[in-house]
């Protein structure tokens, strides 16, 4: 069969089970984009811009756990994807992203929209490569999907001149792959998995601290036979959470720098830490040299570069985390008796006084600002039952949702966790829409955040994309405010951002539904209403702008040394800006 | 620490940056790295003169693992290995130092490969210590230009291994 490149470029998707690709046309992709007009299996969702492209194939990927799809141009189209592909190189998102190229006899002469594509994706990509020859489009494609998807999953790029999209030869789709420099390790040592065991067996005071690894390699179930069996207390991490059910007594909920403080003194005072598929980022490390420092450490993970990168590990095992888990559930099925939950009688005694001591809590007097925790636990409560997908921006709303909207399942929490990339969630939120058309997918976003990719309103409105945007409006870049409030005196040097725009006029300029709740009474009813709209919403609902996140560990902080609450000094700051009507009758909401 | 890292890649376009960005992104030293085809002309072989504690050393070896385009990672410093390297050095003569820079090269087995009336130009082979050596001692004379290749290495051989008759291998 004699096919183009372009032809060659669909075929090779279709065969790879794709169904959606993000994307949006250019000079040296038209023929691709010619070739996708002409056929019908394929879904293409016209973006407009780049990087929505990019994190709507990384919320697509997230939510299905299979490889998301985007198609860009040269030039500036790969520029604007950059920041998708270094988002989904930290959070390990299988992603695989065409981009054109100028004519090979071009490259290198500074063509118009040519860019060194390689060049500027190689640091944040798993792999890439530049495809010279239309003879070897379809044994790449198979390999940038193998790679993308396989060990410690990426982003790969797959450079395509113009040329090679339009030349034509003979079409064999390769059965098998075979790097001979990249074979995944899956199967975690037995030695160290019966010493892992061993360990667990003995351990007084053990948790159990796991990542977006457990996630991508779908160990949810192990993970929770794991805990279930040996009663050991679970923290996640912002990437691991719906890894374990949020609500399951022995979660402990989200660790790290706005972790809770039962997750975080857990930690600190733990005598064996079992990591599985995190890696010990400094947010949740704080202060390396005086984190776990009772701890013996077993680390559970894919990529052996994880491993003692940051922190000593006793018991190093390089592997995927359901396989290891499997292995590991049998060795302690066989093993664990009562003598554990006895042994460990103390350890929970301790945890739930912690719990008891400082739970998450604000308050949300009737007649006052609303709070933002407040919304964000509404809206958990009223959703729950439908189990929806959560996107989050990054901020104090990704914190607030973060801790309050407590998932049940894997694979329903997009966040950007290693990059921290604003504009990452109503992208990623339409990705897995597009992905679930049938599903709710919320997307809780800041004012600062949201308009980072306000744009892809259009592209929801038209590709019928019904996301629910829930904007956490407090006329700040509230996390930069957060951090001048604590650690600069309060000058707010430009996180202050005065004005927004008009959120619901806006949506509605977009051909969207624009909701607004002003007052804590109106809150439920306007969520109910938006997520009874059958399209996308924008929810405006501005909040008391100086709510801080707590607990916090700043930055290079020890575990144990958790801020609380705001310091005197900030609370009398603000009292000015609090505008309270103390009628008597306020009734107090906590967490 | 010194280490010398052996690392056998793909032999195409585009490696030598992907590892080159590594050390330069994670913030990793180079000291010297040189790169050539081997026997199989699709494999090429870097030697990598690094230098880090135990633990960066480690990260390294596994960084580099993780390179798709990665064959093969061998720390040499975990066993015996033996490391050479070239200099060529031009050196100033004035007619009456040319009898001083032959002396010079004699001591170090050096060879002149290139003469000129007024320059020698002298290639020296040898651990890096011989060759800091006779830079030293050429310097008065003026040197005009100076290249090194960076270190190469290769593991040695077991005594006992080596002690065995090694097989006859017929190829033609």
């Amino acid at each position: 069969m004699k096919l183009n490149g372009s032809e060659i470029l669909i075929e090779c998707l279709k065969r790879e089970g794709v169904k959606t690709i993000f994307a949006l046309p250019g000079g040296v992709v038209l023929k691709i984009f010619d070739m996708l007009y002409q056929q019908k299996d394929l879904q293409v969702i016209l973006t407009r811009h780049e990087q929505g492209a990019g994190h709507m194939a990384e919320g697509y990927a997230k939510a299905t756990g299979k490889a998301g799809v985007c198609l860009v141009t040269s030039g500036p189209g790969m520029t604007n994807v950059i920041t998708a592909l270094a988002d989904a190189y930290m959070d390990s998102v299988p992603l695989v992203c065409f981009s054109g190229q100028v004519p090979t006899s071009l490259i290198g002469n500074d063509a118009f929209q040519e860019a060194d594509n390689i060049g500027l994706s190689r640091p944040c990509t798993k792999y890439n490569f530049l495809v010279k020859d239309v003879n070897d489009l379809a044994m790449t494609i198979k390999e940038a999907f193998y790679i993308a998807t396989t060990g410690r999953p990426g982003p790969v790029l797959v450079d395509i001149p113009k040329d090679v999209s339009m030349a034509t030869t003979e079409f064999v789709y390769p059965n098998s792959v075979s790097i001979r420099g990249y074979n995944p390790t899956y199967d975690g040592n037995k030695w160290q998995i019966k010493q892992a065991a061993e360990a667990i067996m003995k351990a007084k005071k053990p948790i159990l601290y796991v990542g977006g690894g457990v996630v991508f390699s779908g160990a949810s179930a192990e993970l929770i036979e794991l805990a279930e069996l040996t009663q050991i207390p679970v923290d996640m991490t912002l990437m691991g959470l719906g890894a374990f059910p949020g609500e399951h007594q022995l979660s402990l909920g989200m660790l790290g720098m706005h972790g809770t403080y039962q997750a975080n003194m857990a930690m600190h005072y733990s005598d064996l830490v079992i990591a599985i598929g995190a890696r010990f980022d400094d947010r949740v490390t704080g202060k390396v040299s005086e984190f776990c420092p009772h701890a013996k450490v077993i680390h559970v993970d894919i990529d052996p570069t994880s491993i003692r990168k940051n922190i000593h590990v006793d018991i190093p095992i390089v592997g995927d985390c359901k396989t290891v888990l499997r292995e590991l559930n049998q060795i302690l099925r066989a093993s664990v008796n009562g003598e554990q939950k006895e042994l460990r009688k103390p350890w929970w005694k301790q945890i739930r006084e912690w719990e008891a001591a400082h739970p998450l809590s604000y308050q949300q007097d009737v007649d006052g600002p609303i709070k933002p925790q407040y919304v964000v636990k509404r809206l958990y409560e009223l959703t729950k039952d439908r189990d929806p997908i959560v996107a989050t921006d990054v901020g104090q709303h990704q914190m607030w949702a973060a801790q309050y909207f407590k998932l049940a399942k894997p694979n329903r929490w997009l966040t950007s966790g290693g990059l921290g990339t604003m504009g990452f969630g109503f992208p990623a939120a339409m990705g897995a829409q597009a992905a679930f058309p049938g599903r709710l997918v919320l997307c809780i976003a800041g004012d600062g955040s949201i308009q980072m990719n306000m744009q892809e309103m259009a592209t929801a409105v038209v590709s019928k994309l019904p996301v629910k945007i829930i904007i956490l409006n407090n006329r700040f870049h509230g996390m930069v405010r957060q951090w001048q409030d604590l650690f600069y005196q309060g000058r707010y040097a430009s996180s202050d951002l005065e004005n927004t725009p008009d959120f619901v006029k806006l949506a509605e300029a977009y051909g969207a539904v624009g909701l607004r709740a002003n007052k804590v009474g109106d809150l439920d009813a306007v969520l109910k209403e938006a997520i009874a709209v059958n399209g996308p919403v924008v929810v405006d609902v501005p909040t008391y702008r100086f709510e801080n996140v707590y607990p916090m560990i700043p930055a290079g902080g020890c575990n144990h040394e958790m801020i609380l609450e705001d310091p005197p000094e900030l609370k009398d700051k603000q009292a000015g800006a609090k505008k309270v009507t103390p009628d008597g009758n306020d009734t107090v909401l906590t967490a | 620490m010194e280490h010398i890292i052996s690392v056998t890649v793909e032999n195409k376009f585009g490696v030598l940056s992907r590892v080159a960005g590594l050390f330069s992104g994670r913030g990793f030293n180079i000291e010297s790295l040189s790169v050539a085809p081997t026997l199989d002309p699709s494999m090429s072989q870097m030697t990598i003169v690094t230098s880090g504690d135990d633990r960066i050393i480690e990260q390294i070896v596994k960084h580099l693992n993780k390179l798709i385009d990665v064959i093969k990672v061998v720390d040499l410093n975990e066993s015996e290995f033996v490391s050479r390297e070239t200099a060529l050095i031009k050196v100033h003569t004035k007619a009456e130092d040319r009898a001083e820079a032959l002396r010079i090269a004699d001591i170090f087995r050096a060879n002149v490969i290139d003469s000129t009336p007024a320059t020698y130009t002298i290639e020296v082979t040898g651990d890096p210590r011989k060759i800091e050596a006779i830079i030293n001692l050429l310097q008065p004379l003026g040197i005009k230009e100076l290249t090194r290749t960076g270190r190469v290495a290769v593991a040695r051989e077991p005594i006992r291994a080596s002690a065995v008759q090694p097989k006859k291998v017929a190829r033609e």
